[in-house]
């Protein structure tokens, strides 16, 4: 993976916004024509931004400086001097806005409530209603044993599971995938947001954003043979879920790199970070990597040599599904 | 309504898909249609569909989870609270918190539980000849009952909707053994079926509602995939009266690929089945290009012939496209024949065509003297002839349970 200096990119594209516009009009389809050119080769941008003292001297996560840090990695993915501008690149007045959180891990390992908190305050002053912001998960219960209040009514933002109000009765399908859809991804968001944890995972390897939405459907227990593999990444081709995806914030304030996906204290770190990207194989990758690392520092073997390599994330790169890419020659990592 | 089910009514069911409900279309909304009915008539008060997208109240929405969780019987701890079950061949290591393939076995802990104990969503009075059973009391409804989940994922599956959900996801009702046996004989059922999902999935409350049937005199039959590993077998179904066993194929890749699992496991329960001496009868579901051919035919025939004998009843039944598998047609009726055929010339002794009303092919034939035992109009056995388990013409032995 590459790794790139922030200030410099900024400046790259501060001058190249200041040159396009001076160019005169016959000037922009020649212009359009070569950016597209220039899409095509550029490299997904992962973030992973940290705060050392995230947590101060208290065990929990201090609010203001996760909303800091928060700021800090969406500034850095979208290149913009302030917070509000990233948020309003992502979202408008008028979207319905969804957080899929993940809450199997209870109050240990599922996604940090301070973040989404966060999340939640800059999405509403990037003008969404608080009512057209749902955090989510498959089951309401999960989500109070992580910690969240269950809030279906009045002026705030709401948060319940699909248990709530049910999956579609009808199927969705894509070669593995035969499945119904949360009715909250269908009817109560035109944006999704992934807010995934970073883990281990006894059968998938891995699950981080693209094994997150397996909270999406009715059945994800038919598919977890062959470490999910093409299951994750014929599911995140449904169009249901890539037309609302506009970005993943992964929570790696704690992260657990053996014993996963329930929380074993054991093998948890408190990683004190978020990983931020809007393509999901790329973060993806760069989260395995981090669990190998730390897999390593422990004297654990590789995934690989576990017979648990997350292989779905090279399918979700492969030509048939093109949901990103898990080359590092194509990842550009802004470690801040 | 449950309530207002007439036995006889349903006896003069036509023929509709292989494990659909008495008055009910194949469509999977009628079927779930048909199963809140069953459940408001039992009494079953938490049977309500959710609303639209609004989410509704806890209260109103959850089942009580905690009355259907029991430790299940088959399967095995391992280290970090990891688990292997041990029901069917599929083995899932299961970690804490998830679940096994079926959906309906959670670990918690490193102690595996199933989720579906008592958990009835679905429930009917069905003649014995919709399972189908045609060897085994004829003329008799079965009480008929399922729980969510299956430990397989076959692409042309009727119910889906309850067979491939989670149980938290399906409207169900807390139905305890002595209250399903008090159900079957307030209905006159001398059997209960387990049935229209899959029931290895729930193993342990079939075999407390067996227990509680057998000591008030009402038999369990169980209409099954039959993959499983043998000590389940064994144990759980050991306890049934009687079996039919969907052999969805003979070959392994179709297993695989329309099928997710495996045949020879499958072919490994049949025998035990034989060995055990349970009464066993074979669905064969023919689908157009993918389990048809000749050689597939034939290659069936002959191991029923060689494993099991001649006289197990091998039903050829319809095919009607459903759920993942709704790009081949209804099987054709020659198709269906030409099977017959083929297990004929090999020499079993009892082979039908089922889902095709009206077809000769649905009867009995004494297999000495041809002449007919057993007339079927769609489920319902409309002429019985048999007496004292033989042909009352030429009084070669019929084999099967035929009176009570």
């Amino acid at each position: 993976m590459n790794t790139i200096h922030i200030a410099n990119r900024r400046d790259f594209l501060k001058k190249a916004i200041t040159g396009a516009a001076v160019l005169r009009a016959g000037c922009a389809t020649a212009l359009l024509a070569a950016a597209e050119q220039g899409a095509a080769l550029k490299k997904s941008r992962v973030v992973i931004a940290h705060d050392a003292l995230l947590r101060g001297t208290a065990s929990t996560v201090d609010s203001r400086r996760m909303l800091s840090l928060l700021d800090r990695a969406v500034q850095a993915l979208f290149d913009r001097d302030r917070p509000i501008e990233s948020w309003r690149m992502l979202v408008r007045p008028g979207d319905m806005v969804s957080l899929k959180v993940n809450t199997l891990g209870g109050r240990g390992i599922s996604s940090n409530l301070q973040l989404v908190e966060a999340i939640c305050e800059r999405l509403q002053e990037a003008g969404i209603k608080p009512t057209d912001i749902v955090i989510w998960d498959r089951d309401s219960d999960e989500l109070e044993r992580a910690g969240f209040h269950i809030s279906t009514g009045g002026s705030r933002v709401q948060c319940f599971g699909t248990d709530r109000v049910d999956y579609e009765q009808d199927l969705v399908t894509h070669n593995s995938i035969g499945s119904r859809l949360s009715k909250i991804l269908t009817q109560r968001s035109n944006v999704l947001i992934n807010v995934p944890v970073l883990k281990d995972h006894d059968g998938a390897g891995v699950t981080i954003a693209l094994k997150n939405m397996y909270g999406v459907i009715h059945n994800p227990n038919k598919y977890h043979p062959d470490g999910c593999n093409p299951y994750i990444a014929d599911l995140n081709m449904l169009p249901e879920i890539r037309t609302r995806m506009r970005l993943t914030i992964c929570d790696a304030t704690t992260a657990i790199y053996e014993g996963g996906p329930a929380y074993k204290p054991e093998h948890s770190w408190k990683s004190n970070a978020l990983l931020v990207s809007q393509d999901p194989v790329a973060l993806d990758y760069t989260g395995w990597q981090i669990i190998e690392r730390k897999r390593a520092e422990h004297g654990l073997k590789t995934l690989e040599a576990e017979g648990r390599a997350p292989n779905y994330i090279a399918t979700a790169a492969d030509a048939e599904h093109r949901l990103g890419t898990n080359d590092p020659a194509r990842i550009s990592t802004v470690e801040i | 309504m449950f309530r207002e089910l007439d036995v006889q009514e349903n006896r003069n069911f036509g023929v509709g898909g292989e494990r659909s409900l008495p008055g009910c279309p194949l469509d999977r909304r009628s079927f779930l249609r048909c199963a809140l009915a069953s459940g408001a008539a039992l009494g079953l008060s938490e049977l309500a569909p959710s609303a639209a997208a609004s989410p509704v109240g806890a209260a109103q929405q959850k089942q009580d989870d905690s009355r259907f969780t029991v430790e299940a019987k088959f399967y095995q701890k391992l280290p970090n609270k990891k688990i292997k079950c041990k029901l069917c061949p599929r083995e899932c290591n299961v970690g804490d918190r998830e679940r096994g393939y079926c959906g309906v076995r959670e670990n918690r802990g490193g102690t595996y539980y199933t989720l579906v104990h008592s958990r009835v969503c679905a429930a009917h009075v069905d003649p014995i000849e919709k399972k189908p059973l045609f060897h085994y009391l004829p003329g008799t409804v079965a009480f008929s009952l399922a729980t969510a989940g299956c430990n397989v994922n076959c692409k042309f599956c009727q119910n889906w909707d309850i067979s491939q959900s989670r149980p938290e996801q399906i409207p169900a009702d807390y139905a305890p053994p002595q209250r399903v046996v008090d159900l079957a004989r307030q209905y006159s059922c001398p059997t209960i079926a387990y049935t229209y999902s899959e029931p290895v999935v729930f193993s342990e409350f079939l075999m407390d509602v067996a227990d509680a049937g057998h000591e008030a005199g009402v038999r369990s039959i169980v209409v099954s995939n039959g993959y499983m590993q043998e000590e389940a077998l064994k144990t759980a179904y050991g306890k049934m009266d009687a079996v039919k066993i969907d052999l969805k194929a003979f070959s392994e890749s179709y297993y695989r690929n329309v099928v997710t699992g495996q045949l020879k496991p499958v072919l490994e329960s049949l025998v035990t089945l034989r060995k055990m001496g349970k009464w066993t009868e074979i669905v064969y579901l023919v689908v157009p290009t993918l389990n048809d051919s000749d050689s597939e035919f034939r290659g069936l025939a002959e191991w029923i012939k060689t494993n099991l004998g001649t006289d197990v009843p091998l039903h050829f039944t319809q095919y009607h496209p459903e759920y993942l598998l709704k790009n081949l047609p209804i099987t054709p009726v020659p198709t269906l024949e030409r099977a017959k055929a083929i297990a004929d010339a090999e020499g079993l002794h009892y082979v039908y065509i089922g889902n095709v009303p009206g077809h000769p092919a649905q009867n009995t034939y004494c297999p000495q003297c041809r002449r007919l035992l057993v007339e079927r109009v769609g489920f319902t056995a409309s002429q019985m002839l048999i007496r004292k388990d033989s042909c009352p013409y030429c009084h070669h032995p019929i084999p099967g349970v035929w009176h009570a």
